[in-house]
């Protein structure tokens, strides 16, 4: 670990200003990923940031549009277990509570969370080539190790995966993340918020060099009568998802009325596909509807090797975890001992 | 005042309040004047020479006090004997630093020493080093061919070479009415103990160390330490006294103790290296091993022919070796045998004893070619154990010790309720889950080692016993402590153990499940002498009631010594050591087994265990949703202690069956998944029922407490047991270790 300047910010404007100065200075909230990297020799700040202070950002309130603001900097434990969480958007809470251990999600924050870079052993190992971390030294990911890597929206240049939990839910609850910089405010929807890695896979998300995560909002609807997630993994606990399926749907008279389906563990982004949930909207909740969906998801998804497995395994979790969302009681802590 | 005897009970952990409050000081936490930190620079290809180390970035950085690499090394000895540890293979050892070659990814290449654990770190990043990159071979699947016998050593010793051909495989192979032939493949796998190899070292000055390791041996650190940098044994102390697990991996000096130690020589100062969890992954590990079986019987269910083939890895520097096929044959008697084991080298570092080394490797091959004979034969896979039940080792021609195997089925299979069992595979279903349940032998053997033991009892009462054996964390402090207080007869109170010190004396490094027979016996013989001396005293006091007595005709309990016949005639230790005016009286014993009498005998512990799964077929998630371990390990000195080292060996058999694999790209010759997060153990929630049996086995044999250790056997039969289940859930025969969802689909 390099030598480092600490400074912690009690207001917003110094947090940007101190980071806009400063291109070797990087924000820290929880610290769970880049304390990691920086050990590891792959991240070297100069100046840390400390924005735990900015306490404006620590809250989760309702919204004036009947949603829910999550702070940037309210930990992942604390998002999981609020009571409107819990009863709005239960798929989040569930999300959340799937990744990760109780240590780690005590300190990581939510902002950090969509910030997570990608847990490939490559880009992971400082004296592998990886274009991710040092973009034209190539990807032994491809033909190598790649049954954690990528079946959908791969490039030549990358086939690392997004692992976050909590992302694959906000994917399918549609939330939207609000940022600031020097020049002022904007929104990102999330789905425009990660990026897959074409021929810059260096770059994991959209956000600007100078601006700050302040918040995440979620919208009215929050599925909390059908909902779900699946994830599949190599242990039963704290192990990264080689697939998972975040689905949220509306059902009136045994019809779908409006379905949302995220996948994680599978693209260097959460994974929709909108046409997909169209085509089940005002279809009848069967096996076969979500297997065709499955399949209009999936489409052109490439293993490398490795991971070909994933492919099937992805539909056959789709179908599962829709199935599941007919019935969230099957999801009692207990009652699925092996998901 | 009557005092109860100690051995057989489940004692509490006499170290465990210190362990869970953090008081119990392990290696890397001794806090000296002065302490330097280093770090170490391994190297980032797999073969080659190093041309160039540019230090100058590093040595510019405020804080570093010295970096040393083959450029700046001390003067090292030139014969490999000097190297040779107890532990070691044979071939060359490993000798760091020695000069420019690279023999594996990850060796160890320079240390940066500083004045802060952070600086070293970051020191270590900024040198740039250049190498002469050649060709490797890394990968055991692609070199079959290249096969050939392992050389012998003195290691061939302990771990003997598979039992000549016997009968005519081929023949009755052929003849034989049912046959199942199988593949079975095993990845790499490291011990990952939750410490991390760590050495503290306290320079004293004139030659003089003491030295704090993490290690499995402190006897064997010392000679090593003492040969390699030309001290005097007696110069040399090696401490260690808590080891947070080792599994193996301390069986050898590990190169952070070769590298710190050198560092305090050269700086004359006290130095700490640590390793970080990506270099635990630059040392030993358990071997790629792929395994072929070819198993032939009648149509009543007789093994008639056994065939079991082993290739291992090896490094190209030494010949490891482990018992892998030999077992076949212990528990089964066929008449026709073929047992192969034969080594591939690689450009990697040299394999290492992991828990229940071969044992745990070779049993799944022979276990689920026994599975699937029984489903070709339609008879219950216990019941094909039951009537190829060897009562004798023909595979050596000798009787067992003892054997209560027997009773391990039997009494596994009624508490597990395998009776109601439906034979048929994929019939049983709870929800979307399928339901299996398979079985598995299995056997560990008991080894025989000298060990030496002192013991000494003050005018106090107080005895206290010592010898240089670790407590790797299996509770051996405890264990020895109750031995000590039977032998004597008092209060375990009254009794100190001292051990994980060179100082003390010699023993062996505490592996094969040995060190409860091996130092406990040393310990118990210690006493015994102690008792002889205690005898002489009593008989030379004033007015001694025990002149005309024999030793045979007194005992020894309650905290005295009184006539067999007469328990009122008796004198306390208190009064006899007054006697002595007050001084302590002292024994100690070299302990040696006989072994001409031992070699009579096939000395092995036994396991049945008995495992339920649930396999969601359609995702590939399969769960341990309960299982049940019988163990023979003759006499249990602490039925809690023991419980947990079997509970650990069922764990790390779920481990082993499902979860743990050290990846190698084979195109850089590298381990890719070198931390916690990615090298998968079980965590809690893949943990369910548990059940542990220990059978009544009586062995007046194999040492003088008739106890055969527990460290293996827990997870020898546990790990096939999984793989037999699943087959029984699913009607599918993976034979890949650890079983994956990608197998299962």
């Amino acid at each position: 670990m390099n030598n480092f300047t600490y400074q912690k910010v009690s207001n917003p404007n110094d947090a940007l200003n101190k980071i806009s100065k400063n291109n070797a200075a990087n924000f820290i909230a929880g610290g769970t990923n880049l304390i990691d990297l920086w050990k590891y020799n792959l991240a070297h700040p100069k100046t840390l940031v400390d924005i735990n202070g900015l306490n404006d950002y620590k809250a989760i309130k309702e919204d004036d549009h009947g949603g829910l603001f999550l702070g940037a900097l309210a930990t992942n434990s604390d998002t999981a277990y609020h009571k409107l969480v819990e009863e709005r958007y239960p798929l989040l809470s569930k999300a959340i509570l799937a990744g990760a251990s109780a240590q780690i999600r005590n300190s990581a924050s939510n902002g950090g969370n969509l910030l997570q870079r990608t847990r490939c052993y490559y880009f992971y190992d400082a004296s592998s080539p990886c274009n991710k971390r040092n973009p034209g030294s190539g990807c032994p990911a491809k033909n190598g190790l790649n049954r954690i890597h990528a079946i959908l929206g791969t490039s030549e240049d990358c086939i690392a995966v997004f692992p976050s939990d909590m992302c694959i839910a906000l994917a399918a609850l549609e939330a939207v993340v609000h940022v600031k910089s020097p020049d002022g405010e904007r929104e990102i929807e999330f789905s425009n918020f990660h990026r897959l890695p074409g021929d810059t896979p260096e770059l994991d998300n959209n956000l600007k060099e100078n601006e700050l995560i302040t918040g995440i909002s979620l919208p009215s609807e929050g599925f909390a009568e059908n909902y779900s997630y699946l994830k599949l993994r190599d242990r039963n606990s704290y192990a990264f998802a080689l697939v998972s399926v975040a689905t949220g749907m509306v059902l009136e008279n045994n019809k779908i009325t409006k379905i949302r389906i995220a996948l994680g563990g599978i693209a260097h982004k959460p994974w929709r596909v909108v046409a997909a949930e169209e085509f089940l909207v005002d279809k009848s909740p069967t096996e076969e509807n979500f297997a065709s969906a499955a399949n209009m998801i999936l489409k052109g998804a490439k293993g490398f090797g490795k991971n070909d497995f994933k492919i099937e395994l992805s539909k056959r979790a789709i179908v599962r975890n829709c199935i599941m969302a007919l019935d969230p009681e099957s999801q009692r802590p207990g009652a699925q001992p092996s998901l | 005042m009557k005092i109860s005897k100690q051995i057989g009970k489940s004692v509490n952990r006499l170290e465990g309040h210190l362990k869970v409050t953090g008081a119990a000081k392990y290696a890397g936490e001794y806090d000296v004047p002065g302490l330097l930190q280093g770090y170490i620079v391994n190297s980032t290809i797999t073969k080659g020479k190093i041309l160039e180390i540019d230090e100058s970035a590093a040595h510019a950085l405020s804080g570093v006090v010295a970096i040393f690499s083959h450029n700046n090394r001390t003067k090292l000895p030139w014969f490999d004997i000097m190297y040779a540890d107890m532990d070691a293979p044979p071939g060359t050892p490993f000798k760091p630093f020695y000069n420019d070659q690279i023999l594996y990814n990850g060796q160890p290449i320079a240390l940066v020493v500083a004045e802060t654990f952070e600086t070293a770190r970051y020191a270590a990043t900024l040198i740039k080093v250049t190498y002469d990159e050649e060709p490797f071979e890394t990968e055991l699947a692609a070199h079959l061919d290249d096969a050939r016998d392992p050389k012998k050593g003195i290691a061939t010793f302990i771990k003997p070479l598979p039992p000549s051909a016997n009968g005519d495989f081929e023949k009755a192979y052929n003849d034989a009415d049912v046959q199942y032939a199988g593949e079975f493949i095993h990845g790499t796998e490291h011990h990952n103990p939750l410490e991390l190899f760590t050495t503290t070292t306290v320079y004293e000055g004139d030659g003089k160390l003491t030295v704090y390791d993490k290690t499995q041996g402190t006897s064997n650190c010392q000679i090593y330490i003492a040969n390699v940098f030309g001290l005097h044994y007696k110069d040399v102390r090696i401490l260690s006294p808590f080891v947070g697990g080792a599994f193996g991996s301390g069986l050898r000096p590990q190169y952070q103790l070769f590298l710190c130690v050198m560092a305090s020589l050269e700086l004359k100062r006290n130095v700490r290296v640590t390793m970080d969890r990506a270099q635990m992954f630059t040392f030993g590990h358990r071997p790629q091993t792929i395994q072929k079986t070819r198993f032939g019987a009648t149509a009543d269910g007789t093994v008639t022919a056994i065939n079991h083939t082993a290739i291992a890895e090896t490094s190209q520097h030494e010949d490891y070796t482990e018992v892998v096929v030999n077992w076949a044959n212990m528990l089964y008697p066929a008449k026709n045998t073929l047992l192969d084991y034969k080594l591939v080298p690689l450009d990697v570092f040299s394999p290492m004893d992991m828990r229940a080394p071969g044992g745990s490797t070779g049993l799944h091959a022979i276990e689920a070619t026994m599975d699937a004979l029984s489903y070709i034969l339609k008879v219950d896979p216990m019941e094909l154990r039951l009537l190829n039940y060897a009562e004798r080792d023909v595979s050596a021609n000798k009787p067992f010790s003892s054997k209560e195997l027997k009773q391990c089925y039997l009494q596994g299979a009624e508490k597990f309720g395998w009776a109601n069992r439906k034979s048929e595979p994929r019939t049983t279903r709870r929800g979307n889950r399928l339901v299996g349940t398979g079985m598995s032998s299995g056997i560990w053997d008991v080894i025989a080692l000298p060990a030496k033991a002192k013991a000494s009892i003050n005018k106090k009462g107080k005895l206290k016993v010592k010898s240089a054996v670790t407590d790797i964390g299996t509770g051996t402090l405890t264990v020895m402590t109750q031995i000590a207080a039977d032998s004597l007869g008092i209060h375990i109170d009254d009794v100190t153990f001292e051990y994980g010190d060179s100082n003390m004396p010699l023993s062996p490094i505490q592996g094969g499940s040995y060190t409860t027979g091996v130092v406990g016996s040393a310990v118990k013989a210690a006493c015994e002498s102690l008792k002889k001396k205690i005898f002489k005293k009593a008989k030379k006091m004033n007015n001694s009631t025990f002149n005309s007595v024999a030793l045979e005709d007194v005992v020894f309990e309650d905290g005295s010594m009184h006539l067999k016949q007469d328990k009122s005639n008796f004198v306390t230790f208190k009064e006899i050591i007054a006697d002595n005016d007050g001084k302590k009286i002292k024994a100690s014993k070299n302990n040696i087994p006989n072994v001409l009498k031992l070699k009579q005998y096939t000395r092995a512990a036994h396991s049945a265990a008995f495992v339920e799964v649930e396999v969601d077929e359609q995702l590939g998630i399969v769960n341990v949703t309960r299982a049940v371990t019988a163990v023979a390990a003759g006499k249990i000195i602490n039925p809690k202690t023991a419980r947990s080292q079997i509970l650990g060996g069922m764990i790390w058999g779920i481990s082993k069956a499902l979860r743990e694999e050290t990846l190698m790209d084979h195109n850089l010759g590298k381990y890719m998944n070198t931390d916690l997060g990615e090298y998968h153990i079980p965590v809690h929630a893949d943990i369910h029922e548990l059940d542990v049996i220990f059978v009544d086995e009586k062995d007046d044999i194999i040492n003088e407490l008739g106890s055969k250790g527990v460290g293996e056997i827990g997870l020898a039969s546990m790990a096939p047991a999984i793989a037999n289940a699943i087959y029984h859930a699913t009607g599918k025969r993976v034979n890949k270790f650890p079983i994956h969802f990608d197998q299962l689909l």
